[in-house]
């Protein structure tokens, strides 16, 4: 065996493009178990959660306050309430698909590849992102149809037409990828799989309880535009919260963060070494 | 020889807070030879290697390749094929799917994949998750990702780091071969045995610096060119004469080891006297040996000296350890 047998392949004009780059990343993203276990777990969580908080609501109103008593309960937010659960996988798939590739040296590949670094961010940002946001949809509106099927009972349940529920279910997914993206920035500024973990879910889930423990005046004008709380109200078609940001400007401001992140991972990987 | 520095650093340096991994480190690698890079542990090699791919940023100097910056490559992996060290390669991952996923970025078609797998010899694993490889199975997979874009410049940082035999035979051919195709191939080592049947041309640093380079045969010149073993009757005589060497030994009451002077200047002198010489002998140095005079001072961790009474004890700490034969420390 001698290098000989090393044909020349047509270098010709070879260069590298985003979509080239792309193409890599979507090799890779599906060539890994942790991401069909972490999007296994999310379409469980939000099917599962909201065909079961759907049940479990529908027995609540069987059982006492009876037909039409709805207690103001929103019957699309009851059956996407797991996305609150799918948000830990989605957000350990982020940090993973980035933080993998530095805990294993498969960066300093990637980055030999396409020395100018910037196009492996936008193609794993963008992978992930399509990835999780289809593979959540089809999750939100199977978790939707199942939880409005199994609320048919309280004769209160949502249809695809009530107001409301169609942006619930497409924002719920919006929602997962912005979570994702955020993490995906993370993974990029701290480079460590443990360290991007707590720092994502410190900011999604322990700010809130924090904010919470501010002075009243202060308190909720802070929680309201932590990504958690912001990012949430589009989970919400009636009885809209006052002290909340209406559904649209608040996943804009979830949005915001995954941006941010996005960018100072964006900054980081072009300045550090690899 | 005009346009024949394929790989060119320039007063390189970097630094990582107070310390300095390479520093003022400058050379040139020619096409259709195999240069060893050479240098004890923790003497820059890695870090030099990472600074030619653009990976890593240098707080001086920089480092061409076909007289660019590594960055400006429209697509690095036609021109420059890398192994890096440490295994750059995600372990939940198959090799075939690393490779196809390297290729995707700089538009190499799935046919090379298969071909490298086959060149290399993994075709039984491709399919096997990375985790699960041998060193050797790694390193073979990392020499199909060098080769992946056909590249001209070949960086291989520990090559042969654990292989067998036959893998070491099989690196040392497939590395000549490339060379004899008119590539340029650069290898770090810190097996000088290893570099002194492979390489032709050789760098050898330490503590980030330059020490030497040159060919094989240059470089184990200019560490003292070795010893002149003298076997004569009037041994004290002649060692009172020998004023030109650097270091006269008697080993045995007939017998004299002479360093920095050779045979022909021995000879001369012994004749002048009429001394009577019985042998007259060139002790040929190895690069081993080389390597071992002129990186002396340059070792970052030096073997515990152990007398007897210190064996006793279990303290030997791993750093302290001679730097033979343990993969860099990263």
């Amino acid at each position: 065996m001698t290098a000989t047998t090393i044909a020349r392949s047509d270098v010709g004009a070879a260069r590298i493009t985003q979509a080239g780059v792309v193409r890599s990343e979507w090799i890779k993203i599906r060539s890994l178990r942790s991401t069909w276990f972490s999007l296994l777990a999310a379409v469980v969580m939000i099917v599962g959660l909201g065909t079961l908080f759907s049940g479990l609501h529908a027995h609540r109103v069987e059982q006492g306050n009876g037909p039409g008593a709805q207690i103001g309960l929103d019957a699309t937010q009851v059956s996407l309430r797991g996305v609150f659960l799918a948000q830990l996988a989605i957000g350990v798939l982020g940090v993973l698909v980035i933080t993998g590739e530095y805990s294993t040296g498969m960066i300093r590949s990637s980055l030999a590849a396409v020395p100018h670094r910037q196009p492996v961010l936008i193609a794993k940002a963008l992978v992930f992102g399509v990835v999780v946001f289809v593979v959540s949809l089809a999750s939100t509106f199977a978790g939707f149809l199942l939880g409005q099927q199994a609320q048919a009972s309280t004769h209160a349940q949502a249809s695809l037409s009530t107001p409301g529920a169609l942006r619930a279910i497409v924002g719920g997914a919006a929602y997962l990828t912005l979570i994702g993206l955020l993490a995906v920035g993370l993974g990029f500024l701290i480079r460590n799989t443990a360290g991007a973990i707590a720092t994502l879910f410190g900011i999604v889930l322990v700010a809130p309880i924090l904010a919470a423990a501010l002075p009243e005046p202060y308190s909720n004008d802070v929680a309201k535009y932590l990504p958690l709380n912001a990012g949430s109200q589009i989970l919400v078609t009636m009885n809209f919260d006052p002290t909340q940001l209406r559904p649209w400007p608040g996943i804009a401001v979830t949005a915001l963060y995954s941006v941010v992140a996005l960018v100072g991972g964006a900054l980081m990987l072009k300045r550090r070494d690899a | 020889m005009g346009v024949c520095r394929v790989i060119e650093a320039q007063a390189l340096t970097k630094r990582y807070g107070p310390k300095t991994a390479v520093d003022d480190l400058s050379f040139e690698v020619r096409p259709g030879f195999v240069t060893g890079f050479l240098g004890p542990n923790g003497s820059g090699k890695s870090t030099t290697m990472r600074l030619l791919l653009g990976l890593d940023r240098p707080t001086a100097g920089r480092s061409l390749i076909n007289g660019k910056s590594y960055v400006d490559f429209a697509a690095p992996l036609h021109e420059v094929g890398a192994l890096l060290e440490a295994r750059a390669v995600h372990t939940g991952r198959s090799a075939r799917n690393h490779l196809l996923a390297m290729a995707a970025t700089n538009r190499i078609p799935r046919s090379r994949v298969d071909e490298m797998i086959g060149l290399v010899g993994l075709e039984d694993v491709a399919g096997k998750r990375v985790g699960g490889f041998s060193l050797g199975m790694g390193q073979r997979l990392g020499i199909a990702s060098a080769l992946l874009g056909d590249p001209g410049v070949l960086l291989l940082d520990e090559p042969v780091n654990g292989l067998d035999p036959e893998g070491i035979l099989w690196i040392r051919n497939l590395l000549k071969a490339l060379a004899a195709e008119g590539r340029t191939v650069f290898v770090s080592s810190h097996l000088m045995s290893e570099m002194a049947v492979t390489a032709t041309e050789v760098i050898v640093v330490g503590r980030g610096k330059l020490i030497a380079s040159g060919s094989v045969a240059e470089v184990i010149r200019g560490a003292g060119g070795g010893v002149v073993l003298v076997r004569t009757t009037e041994a004290e005589r002649l060692a009172a004469l020998l004023v030109a060497a650097q270091k006269v030994e008697r080993l045995a009451p007939d017998v004299l080891q002479v360093s920095g002077m050779d045979s022909a200047a021995i000879g001369l002198v012994a004749a002048r006297e009429a001394i009577p010489l019985i042998e007259l002998t060139p002790q040929q140095a190895t690069l081993e040996e080389a390597f071992m005079e002129i990186t002396r001072d340059a070792v970052e961790f030096h073997g515990a000296e152990l007398s007897g009474t210190e064996l006793r004890g279990t303290e030997l700490r791993g750093t302290e350890l001679a730097p033979s034969g343990v993969g860099e420390a990263r």
